[in-house]
């Protein structure tokens, strides 16, 4: 008898979508080869953050509504973001506090949401990918997913999995790259030093590659090491997860 | 210090820029945090007394007025006197009028938050009285006409040959010739000078860690000693303490104590935990023949009932500071405020209104690593949060942010219209990175890109290509 498909709506998030589809593709094939359907509603955009961190809490809960109405119908809701995923879970039912009927739908969703490479070991017991990426490689650990996830043995786990691929620990991994959102912008000259910091540690490991699992954290780094020319390539944890690394690393052009 | 003093924007963009605050914050940032981690993992139940502290903190701020007149009451009972202080001017009137009715020359000073808040040695030396601040980093401190930089390491800013340097020009009294570049000879020769000024003094104050209700008693955690020669050589002790610091027994207090260190400085107990109760009783050896207690409310009393509440579990370990990037990048004086970092952030604005101290609380990536290492389990990023909303609410927030997150939530409300435009903006932006698949520049974002490229977008978004597959599928 065939199993029931565990339905998964997938968060894609606002810079996946805009900056690095490729991104949401790896985490479709992820996720399908976990044995999941995936869907992606239609109508999502963001999740949030940049109106709830800046204090405009109503624009936040429209936003977070438009999220709770469009992924009500999944039995899991999965995003490649442990910073999207942990608004969901964290912050949505906090939002609603007081307003019972959203609220009890908030923490619904809450209890349904993951950040993908969690779901995937946590949720869907994978223990090992098909994929390989020859080299050393070193993680970041995004703030978010690390602190109100607790995510950290998953994508080590996974990626210790990955045919060729040396792991090599990032010296104050669990420290802020210096992106936060909005606060790299408004802050640019502590935002610089911070991912100054952290590209100054990434050079320490030898590494030719930096991945972890925040798009945003990513493009602060990225756009750090291509401004200083730093020969590092910068990935999302799950493309090298999907094995699908043939595109241009994340601000590096056409080669050739 | 006043908002005058505060341009925080210009403040981190020159302390990022200054390379001895550098060398110094990358001692803050070796030090601390490791020797906190080791505390904390050598002790098994160290999570259980951190709930425990909170609990009891809890406890105490729900019943706040119950354990403030028990105090006092017992204050009174052991010989001394509570002066309940509203604001900063009330409780330099009551200090001032004390220190006159002392006829006090010299007045000599444990390392005190509260006293920096209500600007005291500026204050008694306007009155003819001469503040000697005794705790090594506020003796270098006010050697330099500084503030402190942080709340339990006040000259942490400053690199050690900074000190020797300013102990040159001021010990004129010592050989010119000394050795002076290790910090125990620096300690010795601070120790030298401020022993006479032990025995001179008319009156000391001290700061309190904690007050009991129990038994009107203060307690004071050092690593110098210098806060016991402070309250017990004078004729006449100060205690100055916000009302927070009440707690109902001695036994709470041991218990908060057990997690206040390891989460400060990584030890397991402070070097001297000093209980002062009253005066001098008449078979005791030695002690001040007048003990009062000057109780400062500063606006936090209007916090219980609000969502800052949970600030006032806070007891000034700065396990928050220690731990923040913020704080490792730009120093304690960046802030323009009494308190630096996280707990600055969430304070400062309940001291001296948002519209003073609008930037502090927007001025952190909200990395949660405060709250993670908090002893008292203060949810400090929410609390950020809370101040942004109050700031976004009463306007102060800056134009241009406000138009800028209002025109992005108009579109990311109606995720059609959403989908359009960033369908433009993905093939715009990747036209614009061409064959480098990055931006050096960007109009309007310039904050990105002034020390960033801008990694270009592949080219289509997910959602367009992803309704396309499905397109083709069905």
């Amino acid at each position: 008898m065939a199993e029931t498909p565990i339905r998964v709506g997938l968060f894609v998030t606002c810079l996946v979508d805009l900056f690095r589809p490729s991104v949401g593709f790896a985490a479709v094939k992820l996720l399908e080869d976990a044995g999941c359907q995936v869907d992606v509603p239609a109508a999502q955009t963001c999740c949030g953050q940049p109106a709830y961190n800046s204090g405009d809490r109503a624009d936040a809960k429209a936003i977070a509504a438009q999220v709770i109405a469009a992924f009500e119908g999944f039995d899991y809701v999965v995003a490649p973001s442990g910073s999207c995923a942990g608004m969901l879970r964290e912050h949505y039912p906090l939002l609603f506090a007081g307003d019972a009927g959203m609220e009890a739908r908030a923490r619904a969703l809450a209890g349904r949401t993951y950040e993908l490479v969690s779901f995937l070991t946590d949720v869907r017991g994978v223990r090992a990918v098909d994929a390989s990426f020859p080299g050393r490689v070193t993680y970041h650990d995004g703030c978010s997913g690390l602190r109100e996830l607790g995510i950290r043995a998953q994508p080590r786990a996974l990626l210790a999995s990955v045919a060729g691929l040396d792991l090599t620990e990032l010296p104050d991994s669990d420290v802020c790259c210096g992106f936060g959102g909005t606060f790299c912008v408004k802050y640019p000259d502590i935002s610089n030093a911070m991912v100054g910091a952290k590209t100054a540690c990434v050079a320490e490991t030898g590494a030719k590659t930096l991945l972890a699992g925040d798009l945003g954290c990513l493009l602060n780094m990225a756009g750090k090491l291509r401004r200083d020319g730093v020969d590092v390539r910068v990935r999302h944890v799950a493309e090298v997860l999907a094995g699908m690394t043939a595109q241009p690393a994340i601000g590096d052009g056409e080669p050739g | 210090m006043s908002a005058a003093d505060r341009s925080f924007s210009e403040n981190a963009r020159a302390a990022v820029a200054d390379p001895q605050l550098r060398r110094a914050m990358h001692h803050v940032k070796e030090g601390f945090i490791g020797k906190r981690a080791k505390a904390a993992a050598r002790l098994p139940e160290f999570e259980v007394l951190r709930d425990a502290a909170r609990d009891i903190k809890d406890h105490t701020l729900a019943h706040l007025d119950l354990y403030l007149e028990r105090y006092e009451a017992q204050v009174i009972e052991r010989g001394g006197q509570v002066h309940w202080c509203a604001g900063p001017a009330e409780a330099r009137a009551a200090i001032l009028d004390i220190c006159r009715q002392a006829g006090a020359r010299t007045v000599t000073k444990g390392k005190s938050m509260i006293g920096e808040e209500i600007d005291i040695n500026a204050h008694l030396e306007a009155a003819g009285i001469t503040p000697v601040e005794t705790d090594l980093g506020e003796y270098i401190v006010q050697m330099r006409h500084e503030r402190p930089s942080h709340i339990i390491a006040p000259a942490v800013h400053l690199t050690k040959d900074v000190i020797e340097a300013d102990f040159r020009a001021q010990h004129r009294q010592f050989p010119a010739d000394r050795s002076l570049s290790e910090v125990p000879e620096l300690v010795d020769e601070a120790r030298q000078v401020l022993r006479q000024r032990f025995l001179d003094a008319d009156v000391g104050i001290t700061g309190a860690n904690f007050l009991v209700a129990e038994t009107g008693s203060s307690i004071i955690v050092t690593n110098e000693g210098n806060g016991d020669l402070t309250q017990i050589l004078p004729r006449v002790h100060i205690v100055i303490a916000s009302l927070e610091k009440v707690v109902p027994t001695l036994e709470d207090a041991a218990t908060i104590l057990r997690v206040l260190a390891r989460s400060a400085t990584g030890q397991e107990f402070s070097t001297y935990t000093t209980v002062s109760t009253g005066p001098k009783r008449p078979d005791d050896v030695d002690g001040p023949e007048v003990y009062h207690v000057v109780l400062l409310d500063n606006g936090r009393s209007d916090l219980l009932d609000g969502p800052f509440r949970e600030i006032l579990r806070c007891i000034r370990c700065g396990a928050c500071i220690n731990h923040c990037p913020v704080y490792h990048t730009i120093g304690g004086h960046a802030y323009g405020s009494v308190y630096p970092g996280p707990i600055g952030a969430v304070l400062t604005p309940a001291l001296e209104g948002i519209e003073a101290a609008a930037d502090l609380p927007e001025a952190s990536s909200f990395c949660g690593r405060c709250e993670a290492v908090c002893p008292m389990r203060i949810p400090l990023p929410k609390l950020l949060r809370h101040w942004r909303e109050r700031a976004y609410d009463q306007r102060v927030t800056p134009g241009r942010l406000r138009a800028g997150i209002g025109l992005w939530a108009f579109f990311a409300r109606r995720p059609a219209l959403y989908g359009f435009v960033t369908g433009l903006a993905a093939r715009l932006l990747r036209a614009l990175g061409g064959r480098g698949g990055r931006l050096a520049r960007l109009p309007l974002a310039g904050g990105w890109t002034r020390f960033r490229d801008l990694p270009a977008p592949e080219g289509r978004t997910f959602r367009s290509q992803w309704a396309a597959k499905k397109g083709a599928r069905s």
